[in-house]
């Protein structure tokens, strides 16, 4: 008979530590493989744990409101017939077996200087074309923590600090999205990366398309996440919003928009994003990036009628209830483009729908 | 992100906002700290509890000034180096030194502003450590916020930990008026995640630490600590507590403290400082006058008791609000399941 741990997971490199913030199944509850579990937060994201074996809950260890490190015991699975006494003993012999992000080199932020400006970027994993992640307006490296934390098992893959965010430099000389990509680009040459699949994200889903426009044979392939430049729409409350807030309390509000479920905003992550506005630069910075990307009430950068012109495996992903850029501006693309279109997502479905988006994203790459 | 004491966070928010700003100066006594002794060591300390380490070093007596003891003169030359083009960060030491700088600071830099029609500003920020609990008696010991927040023209800061000491600190020394800056020396080897580039945290911005809907409890500096500490073993039994933490007294972040009393119906203000004419009385003050009508329960006060620090560490130790107290004062309006007590 088997007994399965159930342990705190580690979303992306950063997280070091998570809080179980409710049971979802009690002590002597069955559970199927794949099901629903316990809700976890770290600072970044929040989410659900998965049972990865079926069976009874035997032991919940962990209670609601506790913050453990990254594989820290939450739980125990195991068979109805297993003896209590073997699920103690168990217990009581559990190592936890991930080291914290901490202690582990590679999941410190790196920096490169490109283009008379410091880049922080997270790496992880070997081998393949690397994947490069492009972050949105106001985001960061570590919000594609679901991603990373699982193409990065097989592959090379780099996370990247757009300049004005996250732990990068904080001076944006030029927000236009066709500036940016030149800057990412400059970044790769940094990096002496001569080719790699690009996801990019809303604002970075813009410079992904930029790049592959401009350099396209640096591009293995592209994956967009409810992109930018694909129609004239956005949701300019939302990134004014965003750009106002000063107070936790405030951003919250303005953050739900983001999810389809509003219980993911949660008080860790707006505090985050409170405390990254307030470094020197940031408020500057969201400023210079929100006028260039507006032309009024419109997004200013276009990139529709040119996404035909790419000849690498192009995919885009849209959340079903996208409330800041429509989701129907994934309808009527070229025919050479993948489109999926995600229920129960909003305007984050690398965090609302992680799985479905890993793999359309190794798809893709696949494809290449 | 790299864990910091508080003593290292405000290091850092001098050190950047020394490199940044030529203007910015510090002057105090020790502030160098070893300097000209015999064993011919320069910057051996920083400071009595190891504060201002290595400036001196990074940016020379010219910037950094060791001074002798004579706090009125800090304080006098700070304001008026302040009121003619520099921005000094004048240290006090212990603040319960102020008795002899109070014309400069409650009388001179505070009112140069007014008295000059608007025409005058004084950017100087008056460190100083303050509170209970190291064993340094009653002459080393005092909570004296509630002083400073009582005059007009001085902004007061009284930061409970690292992230918050740094960007506070920061915002101190860039803003345009006199800014009495609070250490609580029994916090600075506590650490947080505190990042390594320049920062401001606005004043008038309380930080909500935790909520609940049964109880608010609004504390400064070493009693947020307690006060979280409380609110966790509170939750426990079924009470859910808000935790604020105005971060500055003056300016006061009313509109945070009201809304949050509108919604939990009662209010604990746990104060280190003597209880008459203090923060706790004046938070309470305000509940009464403008959200009376949300309370349900009578305004509890955790403080220290009427009476000078003791420096017998049992009677100290019984002297400071502790958790316990303040679970005590919430269990006095509140009971588990969120009724009034009886």
């Amino acid at each position: 008979m088997t007994i399965t741990a159930v342990t705190m997971p580690r979303w992306g490199l950063t997280m070091e530590e998570g809080t179980v913030t409710a049971w979802l199944v009690p002590v002597g509850g069955s559970v199927n493989v794949g099901q629903e579990l316990a809700e976890v937060e770290s600072s970044k994201l929040a989410g659900t744990v998965e049972a990865t074996a079926g069976g009874v809950v035997r032991r919940t260890i962990i209670e609601v409101g506790a913050t453990v490190p990254v594989g820290t015991l939450l739980g125990v699975i195991a068979d109805a017939s297993v003896d209590d006494a073997e699920i103690d003993a168990f217990v009581g012999t559990f190592k936890p077996v991930e080291v914290a992000a901490g202690e582990d080199e590679s999941s410190k932020p790196k920096s490169v200087e490109a283009g008379g400006l410091r880049w922080s970027y997270l790496r992880s994993g070997e081998g393949g074309v690397p994947l490069v992640l492009i972050h949105g307006f106001g985001g960061d490296a570590a919000g594609w923590g679901f991603i990373q934390g699982t193409i990065g098992a097989d592959q090379d893959v780099i996370a990247v600090d757009l300049p004005g965010h996250g732990n990068s430099e904080k001076t944006i000389r030029d927000g236009s999205i066709d500036a940016q990509a030149d800057a990412v680009i400059g970044f790769l040459d940094a990096l002496g990366i001569d080719k790699a699949h690009l996801a990019g994200h809303s604002m970075g889903g813009g410079i992904a398309i930029g790049i592959a426009l401009k350099a396209p044979g640096r591009v293995a392939s592209l994956t967009l996440l409810a992109p930018v430049g694909l129609g004239d729409g956005i949701n300019t409350e939302y990134l004014k919003g965003f750009v106002a807030a000063r107070k936790r309390r405030d951003l919250e509000i303005v953050l739900r928009q983001l999810f389809a479920n509003e219980a993911l905003v949660t008080p860790a992550l707006a505090e985050e994003i409170i405390r990254y506005k307030r470094l020197d630069g940031a408020q500057p910075a969201l400023e210079t990036l929100l006028a260039a990307l507006l032309n009024g009430q419109a997004q200013r950068a276009q990139y529709r009628d040119k996404l035909g012109a790419i000849k690498v495996p192009v995919a885009v992903i849209w959340g079903a209830q996208d409330r800041i850029i429509p989701p129907e501006h994934a309808v009527g693309l070229p025919a050479s483009v993948r489109v999926e279109t995600l229920a129960g997502s909003g305007h984050m479905p690398q965090v609302e729908a992680a799985d479905q988006v890993n793999k359309i994203l190794r798809e893709t790459i696949a494809k290449a | 992100m790299a864990k910091k004491s508080m003593r290292t966070a405000i290091n850092e928010a001098i050190r950047l906002e020394m490199r940044r700003d030529p203007t910015v100066i510090l002057l105090g006594e020790d502030v160098a700290g070893g300097q000209g002794g015999s064993a011919d060591v320069n910057d051996a300390f920083g400071g009595v509890l190891g504060v201002t380490k290595g400036l001196y070093t990074e940016f020379g007596p010219g910037r950094v000034i060791d001074t002798p003891i004579t706090e009125s003169a800090i304080m006098g030359t700070a304001a008026g180096a302040a009121v003619s083009g520099l921005r000094p960060i004048a240290e006090l030491m212990f603040v319960d030194f102020i008795g002899v700088c109070f014309d400069q600071i409650f009388n001179q830099a505070a009112k140069f502003r007014y008295m000059f029609g608007g025409k005058a500003q004084t950017p100087m920020v008056m460190r100083a450590m303050t509170g209970a609990g190291l064993r340094a008696a009653a002459q080393h010991s005092q909570s004296l916020h509630g002083l400073f927040t009582m005059v007009p023209g001085l902004k007061v800061v009284v930061p409970s930990g690292a992230y918050d000491a740094k960007g506070l600190l920061i915002e101190a020394i860039r803003d345009n008026d006199p800014v009495i800056f609070l250490e609580h020396k029994a916090m600075y080897d506590l650490e947080e995640e505190v990042p390594d580039e320049a920062y401001t945290i606005p004043f008038g911005e309380a930080n909500v630490l935790r909520e609940g809907k049964d109880v608010t409890i609004v504390a400064l500096a070493r009693m947020v600590r307690f006060s979280m500490e409380a609110a966790a073993n509170l939750a426990k039994i079924g009470i859910e507590a808000t935790v604020i933490d105005p971060r500055t007294t003056s300016p006061l972040d009313t509109d945070t403290i009201l809304e949050s009393v509108a919604e939990t119906g009662r209010l604990v203000v746990v104060d280190e400082a003597n209880p008459r004419c203090s923060f706790a009385t004046d938070v309470a003050a305000l509940v009464a006058d403008q959200g009376f009508k949300s309370l349900k329960a009578p305004i509890r006060l955790v403080t220290a008791p009427h009476s000078p620090v003791p420096f017998a560490p049992n009677l100290e130790d019984a002297y400071i609000p502790n958790a316990a107290k303040i679970e005590a004062a919430v269990l006095s309006i509140v009971s588990a399941g969120g009724r009034n007590a009886a």
